[in-house]
């Protein structure tokens, strides 16, 4: 294998990446200013990416503002995940029709479309834990998911590694960031001093292909150096987190713990948490037919374990209260996944704190389990040393 | 195939705006579908040509505010095989349940000039509250992708795919940035049923709540919430007192922010 370059690129030829990509049939899709939000698109140059911008993020908010530089990158996780592209909110699977004698089965689902080979631009190192989360969940096993898999193995990725920390995010704590260390093609560091530069990583040899049509050179130690101070600073800031060590041991024990009422109290089962994560990946299948009854379609839509269908077998609903469903949520999270996929199940991205309409906090509620989980441990294990002494 | 028989379809009025029988009507590019798979045997907003009953099917629109409909209501319902109602009015009591928490007469003491011609009943109330009904549909008005899809399931014999979620599901799946997040309350998302694909949060408005309350509606929290930021109670309650002012948790929620 070759060794893997690392370059500097000044800030105006990080359009000439972007056209780059574009000539290499990418739909480029990144983040872009729209009304309130820096939301996720189609990009056709490196103007529309939110140039200037930042955001202000705590429970329940998000604020566009401005900021004093003009730096692409200095903003945090917005409303959209990559996931509305490598695992789109409403997909048709099937169209069926028929006349009587004649059926007609339509695999809709396995058909590509042009706009599919997508270009991600500015993946954050939570992000991109979250894309390989999801890989697992859709392409590891024994059924595998095809329409995921095509898009997902087309993508190009350039990651961007975080200089600056979210009013809700804790990656640093779940160990998935601010710095993207695997499953990239390029990654990004920004640096604005008394220049204004990137550094570019190269993480494929599809990576360096794109890099030998831009304006460059190999980075200097002190530029790397600068960039990895902005980073290393950005990981000191988070202002949340999240121990993401005995999560099973802890949730697990505490499965009937009062906060589940005390949340329960706030939740409004409006499932806006599940939407937003770039890790929940659940989704339900909706049978339709026509009036006329010749044609049907089966269309996959993005669900939630906050609704009451979700959990609905013969007679009911398994978690028909608000408590049921959220406890599900953290506990499926941050300890069954574990069990299920080897890893907890959040990267830290902070959007379901962000994004949920009355503030409920994820590392807030794990935080006062846990406290209990400790206090009750330390209480046992004095207990045990008392009991070893008589 | 032996041709079966078109199934019956009649369409009843109580008391409401029209809207969402205009729903129907504006189905124009599935009228036709309709019309060759049902025989629209009573629907006077369409056609003067009334066909006898029983029916197969009967849609309802309107609430009951007087006691003619909640005499008229168990005859329709003799005559309905399936009955389906359809709106706020239908499901809920409409905007005319706003008479629910005043005294009725002293309004019809004000608008009419002659209040002793005014048969009415104190509170206008939805058709499951006096006869047995199959399936509601949501809505002022009515999707009237929703309308063609309860059709369709009807004629089919399968279930409808209308969710009783919440607004946030559809909202967030055609990608809207959440205004509740951005600017402030209201939006009524969290706490009303999907069926309209999340419309006015697209057009920066938040939901007014036309689909009526979601299933498990947390609406105490929504309100504290918004009540901690500074929203007063005058305007909670006239959040929850609208087209859907009679729904049970929206009634509690408006009632909690009385005086
Ligand atoms: S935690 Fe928040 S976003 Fe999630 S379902 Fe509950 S209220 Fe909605
Ligand atoms: S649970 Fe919350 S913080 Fe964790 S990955 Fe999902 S949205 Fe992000
Ligand atoms: S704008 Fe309204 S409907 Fe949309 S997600 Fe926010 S609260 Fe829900």
């Amino acid at each position: 294998m070759s060794t893997l370059m690392t370059y500097r690129i000044e800030h105006d030829a990080l359009n000439e990446l972007i056209q780059e990509l574009r000539k290499e049939k990418y739909n480029v899709i990144g983040p872009t200013p729209r009304g309130e939000a820096i939301v996720l698109d189609e990009i056709t140059s490196a103007l529309e990416l939110p140039i200037g911008k930042t955001d202000e993020q705590s429970p329940a908010q998000y604020h566009l503002k401005d900021r004093t530089d003009k730096a692409y990158f200095g903003f945090s996780a917005g409303p959209h995940s990559w996931k509305k592209y490598l695992f789109p909110p409403i997909l048709r699977l099937v169209t069926a029709s028929g006349n009587g004698s004649d059926l007609q089965i339509s695999d809709d689902a396995s058909k590509p479309n042009e706009e599919e080979k997508y270009a991600l631009f500015g993946v954050r190192a939570c992000d991109l834990s979250a894309i390989h989360i999801q890989d697992q969940v859709f392409g590891d096993g024994t059924y595998k998911d095809p329409a995921y898999l095509r898009v997902r193995n087309q993508a190009f990725i350039v990651a961007v590694n975080c200089t600056r920390a979210g009013g809700t995010c804790f990656c640093s704590s779940v160990r998935t960031g601010p710095r993207a260390r695997v499953g990239f093609d390029l990654a990004l560091s920004e640096v604005i001093d008394n220049e204004h530069y990137f550094i570019v990583e190269v993480g494929t040899e599809r990576g360096e292909k794109v890099m030998s049509s831009v304006s460059r050179r190999p980075a200097g130690d002190t530029e790397m150096e600068k960039a990895d101070r902005l980073i290393r600073a950005a990981a000191q800031l988070t202002g949340r987190s999240l121990e993401p060590d005995n999560t099973r041991e802890i949730l697990y024990q505490n499965t009937e713990h009062p906060r589940w009422d005390v949340v329960a109290a706030r939740c409004l089962s409006c499932a806006n948490c599940t939407m937003v994560c770039p890790t929940c990946f659940c989704a339900t299948v909706e049978d339709t037919t026509d009036l006329t009854g010749t044609e049907a379609q089966r269309t996959r839509k993005w669900d939630s374990c906050f609704t009451m269908d979700f959990s609905y077998i013969h007679g009911g609903s398994v978690r028909p209260s608000a408590r049921g469903r959220y406890r599900h949520w953290l506990t499926h999270k941050l300890a069954s996944w574990v069990d299920q996929f080897g890893t907890i199940g959040c990267v830290g991205c902070g959007r379901c704190i962000t994004w949920c309409p009355v503030g409920i906090d994820i590392t807030e509620e794990f935080r006062v389990i846990r406290e209990t989980y400790l206090m009750t441990s330390r209480v046992s294990s004095t207990k045990e040393a008392t009991h070893g002494n008589s | 195939m032996k041709k079966q028989r078109k199934p019956k379809l009649a369409v009843w009025k109580f008391s409401s705006c029209d809207g969402c029988q205009l729903s129907l009507l504006d189905c124009e590019d599935e009228l036709l579908a309709v019309a060759e798979n049902i025989e629209i045997a009573n629907f006077v907003e369409a056609s003067r040509n009334v066909v006898k009953g029983p029916y197969d099917l009967s849609l309802v629109e309107g609430s009951i505010t007087t006691p003619h409909d909640a005499e008229r209501i168990h005859q329709v319902r003799r005559s309905s095989k399936v009955l389906i109602t359809i709106g706020a009015c239908a499901t809920a009591g409409g905007i005319q349940a706003l008479r629910n928490f005043k005294d009725v007469r002293e309004f019809t003491s004000i608008v009419y000039a002659t209040p002793s011609y005014i048969e009415t009943l104190n509170k206008s109330t939805a058709i499951a509250d006096h006869v047995f009904v199959d399936f509601e549909l949501r809505g002022c008005p009515i999707s009237k992708q929703q309308l063609v899809e309860v059709l369709s399931a009807f004629l089919n014999g399968r279930k409808p795919a209308t969710p009783s979620y919440s607004v946030c599901l559809e909202c967030k799946r055609r990608g809207t940035v959440c205004g509740l997040v951005t600017n402030g309350p209201p939006c009524l998302g969290p706490v009303t049923q999907a069926g309209c694909n999340a419309l006015c949060p697209s057009y920066n408005r938040g939901c007014f709540g036309c689909f009526g309350p979601k299933e498990t509606p947390n609406t105490n929290s929504l309100a504290s919430y918004w009540k901690s930021l500074g929203t007063k109670d005058p305007e909670l309650l006239r959040l929850f007192r609208s087209y859907n002012a009679y729904a049970e948790s929206f009634r509690k929620e408006s009632e909690a922010h009385e005086k």
